[in-house]
């Protein structure tokens, strides 16, 4: 497990963004997600204008277009839900195209596709521009409880590994003839849900002993301390900056 | 049910967002004062786990299928606190790597899918446990009970916050109606995968199951001339010496405060029920409630003109009875226990 962890959710290469320290860039993510939150939904040029500085930031950042837009696939639960919207929320009824649809539906659908969205695109851009474990330094940095994030680092350590184990299993399954085909086989999915999590809870356990036997007593020590200097505050607080900006020209002209 | 950005309001956001750091941080000290400094290691395991296994895909029928969503199994797998935190760093993790969940919509996710799916699941099946016969098959009994519970009443909680602060014009009875329906399916499959995988867990190691800890049989020497002799258990868990006063009187206080406040500002249209029988025409032939002369009627005390007093008093009373009734059963039901357990020998 000493080797790199590169995960596929980052894309690495050597650009001003990828540069910035991890703490700076999270809250710059908070701050732009939060700044479209707030704009109002009938300033519709404003999501114009915001999906522009996403677009800015992803060319600094040297993340190609379909590489961004693969992964705002995610979404797409969420779209189908707001396109049902129209047709059940109240209000005002408008036709078009011989559909009766409901006003502050249209709205309503739209003001969650617009900001969905752009919150979506927002952290596709901070995960290919992070490394996990600096991910996790900057969180910490940002008075995150230690516990939490000791927490959320060994389910990223450890996640690929149980993930595998789970592969494993499946493939130990279907080489002895199992396919799960409906309710009856549940069973032996479930089995191989507890034999998961005994495995899990074991290795918990190893990996903790391990640890008390290398002098761990419930801190982990930090030995790459991340810094920012004023300048890549700066340079970092630019996309939220703009971002308050278009929201506050939305909220004055609408 | 992951909500993403702008589905729920700022102030509404901002508000779960400061339920759900409380909650995480309760949990913290929970998880810290169970595990010690195995918390981090064990409950990060965890954590894997359950991201793992909500990758497994059981089929239903004919290309659908399903997966566990977590909460009631993790709670009762790893207890309460470890269960809020490790289904918390999942959403956290899924919100910030996978953009599953909006980042300002993360407050909304844990208090929804975290704490109340898990807290829900847990109070339910400790009371289950305590009311059923000790058995292993009872603890997958309340379990399936317990996550049948859990995934409409975080549908319940999520039609709360959506009344609140949904940014949306579709009528809460409708979204009420809609998410709990799909919910209560979903719940049935999540029921029966939770109490397969505990009861899968338990016939392995039952010491692992932190919900089946009271099951532990105290150890039994027999000796070579055939006498037995029961060894009394070594040091009781700590945990469970710990006094439930505080989390009585909290709990009582916040229910009286939901009762006699915020009741208030719930709807006064009527609920689903009973607005689908209007509709139809149902309640035309249904006499008045048998009951609609007591003081209590429609939950407004008689004779109390300010809507708000009289409300939030009939609440107030409302959470008193039910209180009553509640502990009378529960009194009942642990003196009869008491009667049918002998009596526990001294530790020397």
């Amino acid at each position: 497990m000493g080797a790199g962890h590169a995960h596929k959710l980052y894309r690495h290469a050597r650009s001003p963004v990828h540069e910035l320290p991890p703490h700076c860039k999270i809250a710059a993510t908070f701050g732009f997600v939060l700044a479209v939150v707030a704009t109002p939904r009938e300033a519709v040029w404003a999501f114009g204008l915001h999906a522009l500085l996403i677009a800015v930031v992803a060319a600094a950042a040297r993340v190609p277009a379909g590489f961004l837009l693969r992964r705002l696939l995610i979404e797409v639960p969420f779209v189908a839900f707001a396109v049902l919207m129209p047709f059940v929320a109240q209000g005002e009824r408008v036709h078009v195209l011989g559909l009766s649809l409901s006003e502050s539906g249209l709205w309503g659908a739209w003001n969650v596709l617009a900001k969905g969205t752009l919150g979506v695109a927002a952290s596709v851009l901070l995960a290919s521009t992070t490394e996990l474990r600096s991910l996790l330094l900057g969180l910490q940095r940002l008075r995150m409880p230690p516990l939490l994030v000791q927490i959320a680092s060994f389910m990223i350590r450890y996640g690929d590994v149980v993930t595998d184990e789970m592969r494993r299993m499946r493939i130990a399954r279907e080489s002895r003839g199992f396919t799960a085909r409906g309710v009856r086989h549940w069973g032996v999915l479930a089995t191989s849900a507890g034999a998961l999590f005994i495995r899990s809870y074991e290795r918990g356990e190893r990996v903790h002993l391990a640890m008390v036997s290398r002098g761990y007593a419930g801190t982990m020590p930090v030995i790459d301390e991340v810094t920012a200097e004023r300048a890549q505050w700066t340079y970092a607080a630019a996309l939220p900056l703009a971002a308050l900006a278009v929201c506050l020209t939305g909220w004055m002209l609408t | 049910m992951h909500v993403p950005d702008g589905f729920i309001n700022a102030p509404v956001s901002v508000a779960t967002g400061a339920v759900a750091a409380a909650a995480v941080a309760v949990s913290l000290r929970g998880a810290r004062r169970e595990l010690d400094d195995k918390a981090a290691p064990l409950a990060g395991l965890v954590a894997a786990f359950v991201f793992a296994v909500q990758m497994l895909n059981f089929p239903v029928a004919a290309g659908t299928s399903g997966h566990l969503l977590g909460g009631a199994l993790a709670a009762i797998l790893v207890g309460p606190y470890t269960g809020v935190l490790c289904i918390s760093v999942v959403l956290l993790m899924q919100g910030v790597l996978f953009a599953d969940g909006g980042l300002t919509a993360l407050g909304v996710n844990i208090s929804d899918m975290a704490v109340t799916t898990t807290v829900v699941a847990y109070v339910l099946f400790r009371l289950l446990v305590k009311v059923l016969p000790k058995r292993r098959s009872s603890v997958t009994a309340a379990s399936f009970a317990a996550a049948l519970v859990s995934v409409p009443a975080a549908a319940c909680v999520f039609t709360l916050i959506y009344a609140l602060g949904g940014t949306t014009d579709v009528p809460t009875a409708k979204v009420f109606t809609a998410m709990v329906g799909v919910h209560v399916l979903i719940g049935i499959g999540e029921a029966l995968i939770t109490s397969l995988t505990v009861g899968a867990v338990i016939a392995v190691r039952p010491d692992l199951v932190y919900g089946a800890r009271g099951l532990a049989k105290p150890l039994q020497l027999r000796t070579a001339d055939g006498t037995t002799v029961q060894v009394a258990p070594q040091a009781a868990a700590p945990a469970a010496a710990r006094s439930t006063r505080k989390v009585r009187i909290v709990g009582l206080v916040a229910a009286l405060v939901l009762a006699g406040f915020v009741s208030y500002y719930a709807s006064t249209s009527p609920d689903g029920l009973e607005k689908v029988a209007h509709d139809k025409g149902i309640d035309r032939k249904t006499g008045q409630h048998a009951a609609k002369d007591s003081p209590l009627a429609d939950y407004r005390l008689k004779d109390v003109s300010d809507a708000r007093l009289s409300g939030g008093l009939a609440g107030v009373i409302g959470v008193g009875a039910t209180l009553a009734v509640g502990t009378g059963v529960f009194v009942t039901v642990r003196r009869r226990r008491a009667r049918a357990v002998l009596p526990e020998t001294e530790t020397v």
